[in-house]
């Protein structure tokens, strides 16, 4: 059986290999999933897991080998800080034998953190950077989860549409349209933030970057959304089908951007500073299409990226005001604060949990022998609350000293590219919230995402209240 | 102990003395030059303390960067020739009168 499954898994790779120059790429994927679909009926091959939503127990209660944070509800039932804080002080290095994942190592403090992302040399990125897999048949490719020196010609290829100097030019664009979606809000009656204002604005900002038709910005959203919450991948609850139909749908609308960039350049019409002219000017990435999990994979990167991670920092900006109100007093006195809160915003949020990487030889870290070959996930969310590091973690305090010091944006060469962007989104947001609105209250309580990487909101109902 | 220059992009000057052992990081962090983020607080795991030092003072930074820091210059547009981490630079009075140059945006 094994055999027969690796020479069909060879056959799916020969097959995306060698269509790639003839067949549009959705047209192969389409083709792979039907492959998957039937082999999966006559071999019954490894199953997909599926995740129903159970009551955590009390951390206290667990012997410290069963402690599984690879649960996608820990985050949903707000567990995940005692959970964190076990392991924290007493097995920072932590192995979990048997998660639904397979057996991986956990890295919870700060400094542990830090050693590890920026040691690139003991610790790969590759195959890709969540704790499980891509689904199978869909072994994208993206610049994030590559070790050098390929990970270096990719993303310094794509990195200047996020440059400061870029941002300089999109400063009056993203005020703009912020002030636009700010001045269409209801007030005085209740709304979904999540809706409204974070998936809208980032949406908005994802069509810009990549020269996206802007009417249909809201798929980009959808697509990232899909791409981020495979079960096996992240312990999401999309089902294999739709990951498919999304992957062949994205694929087509990609390359018909790409297509419709290369003819312009072939023209010679001036090329713009999105996604895809950036990638279409250099000449190491240029061909970039013909290989279909290389193209498909690095601008779902880039979606995914420049989606979550805002949207949530979007909405948990609110949350944590309104769980700390003497904060937003604070910050109406003295607007000047809103950069460092931006960073405090990230901080707290963490909207990634975390990123994996596998160990490439024996590495001795905190007492723990990690073997060549495990995998090693580095929990942001639990280093950004490590009392060794940062003086009382748990507080949103917008004028905390030092507040960049945090671990959301990663160490090393991997280190979020976007990071500035981000950073100047959420500031436009806050200084544009603040010249109109005197209270930004939340009613109830938030509505979380299934999965153990994104830490999202679903829902976060809000009330709104006009400057007087 | 004598001083530093930090030349702002636009070109503003600031002076700062020197604390014979600080890191350059830490000496503009203290003196509040503006420009230097250091997000990873000096653990040359970031990029944000990038400095240009001036031609003919680079070889009294210990000359050319280490491996580690070239990887992390290497994601800025702005690398230069005589880029340096400052959190990888230890200051000396040997360095009394040093110019390093700030980059328009740190990233």
């Amino acid at each position: 059986m094994t055999i027969v499954n690796s020479l069909v898994n060879s056959v799916v790779d020969t097959v995306v290999a060698k269509a790639s120059t003839v067949v549009p790429i959705d047209r192969q994927i389409q083709g792979v999933h039907l492959f998957l679909k039937a082999k999966r009926r006559v071999f019954k091959g490894k199953p997909i897991p599926e995740f129903t939503e159970t009551s955590l127990p009390d951390v206290s209660t667990l012997a410290i080998e069963d402690i599984d944070l690879s649960n996608p509800f820990l985050y949903r039932q707000n567990r995940w800080q005692s959970y964190y804080k076990r392991l924290r002080d007493e097995c920072p290095v932590h192995y979990q034998e048997n998660s639904p994942f397979g057996p991986f190592w956990s890295i919870m403090r700060y400094k542990d953190i830090q050693f590890v992302d920026k040691h690139h040399d003991l610790f790969s990125a590759e195959p890709i950077i969540t704790l499980g897999d891509r689904p199978e048949g869909l072994a994208v490719q993206m610049f994030i989860a590559m070790d050098p020196p390929k990970h270096d010609v990719q993303r310094q290829a794509v990195q200047p549409v996020v440059a400061p100097k870029n941002l300089q030019e999109m400063e009056g664009l993203i005020r703009r349209r912020t002030a636009e979606v700010l001045d269409n809000l209801p007030v005085n009656e209740p709304f979904d933030w999540v809706q409204l204002v974070s998936t809208e604005l980032t949406a908005r900002m994802l069509a810009t970057l990549l020269d996206f038709p802007y009417e249909q910005r809201r798929d980009l959203v959808y697509w990232s959304d899909i791409a981020a919450a495979s079960p096996e991948t992240t312990g999401g609850p999309v089902d294999r089908d739709e990951t498919f139909r999304v992957a062949a749908e994205a694929a087509k609308q990609f390359s018909l951007l790409w297509r419709k960039k290369e003819a312009q350049k072939a023209a010679g019409e001036a090329m713009g500073y999105d996604l895809i002219s950036l990638m279409l000017a250099n000449k190491d990435i240029e061909n970039m299409i013909d290989q279909p999990m290389d193209f498909l994979g690095n601008l779902v990167l880039l979606i995914v990226g420049g989606n979550d991670t805002t949207r949530n920092s979007m909405s948990g900006g609110v949350h944590a005001l309104n769980q700390f109100p003497e904060e937003f007093i604070k910050l109406q006195n003295n607007p000047d604060l809103i950069p460092n809160m931006v960073s405090e915003i990230i901080r707290w949020q963490t909207p990634l949990a975390y990123m994996r990487r596998v160990a490439k030889q024996d590495v001795e870290l905190n007492g723990q022998t990690i073997k060549k070959g495990d995998k090693v996930i580095m929990w942001y969310a639990s280093g950004n609350r490590d009392e060794r590091a940062i003086e009382q973690p748990d507080q949103f305090i917008i004028d905390r000293k030092k507040a960049r010091n945090h671990l959301s944006f990663g160490f090393g060469i991997h280190r979020c590219m976007g990071n500035r962007l981000a950073e100047l989104q959420l500031r436009i947001l806050w200084e544009e919230l603040l010249k109109r609105f005197d209270k930004i209250e939340t009613l109830g309580e938030p509505k979380y995402v299934q999965s153990n990487f994104v830490r999202g909101y679903s829902e976060l109902m809000v009330q709104l209240t006009a400057k007087t | 102990m004598g001083s530093i220059t930090f030349v702002e992009h636009d070109g503003t000057e600031h002076a700062v003395d020197i604390e014979d052992g600080k890191t350059l990081m830490q000496t503009a962090v203290d003196n509040n030059v503006p420009g230097i983020d250091a997000d990873c607080g000096g653990d040359c795991a970031c990029g944000t303390c990038h400095v240009i030092v001036a031609d003919k003072w680079f070889s009294i930074t210990g000359g050319a960067a280490t491996e580690d820091e070239k990887q992390m210059l290497a994601l800025t547009p702005e690398n230069a020739d005589t880029s340096r981490l400052s959190c990888q630079i230890e200051t000396s009075a040997a360095m009394d009168g040093m110019v390093v140059h700030l980059p328009e945006f740190q990233m």
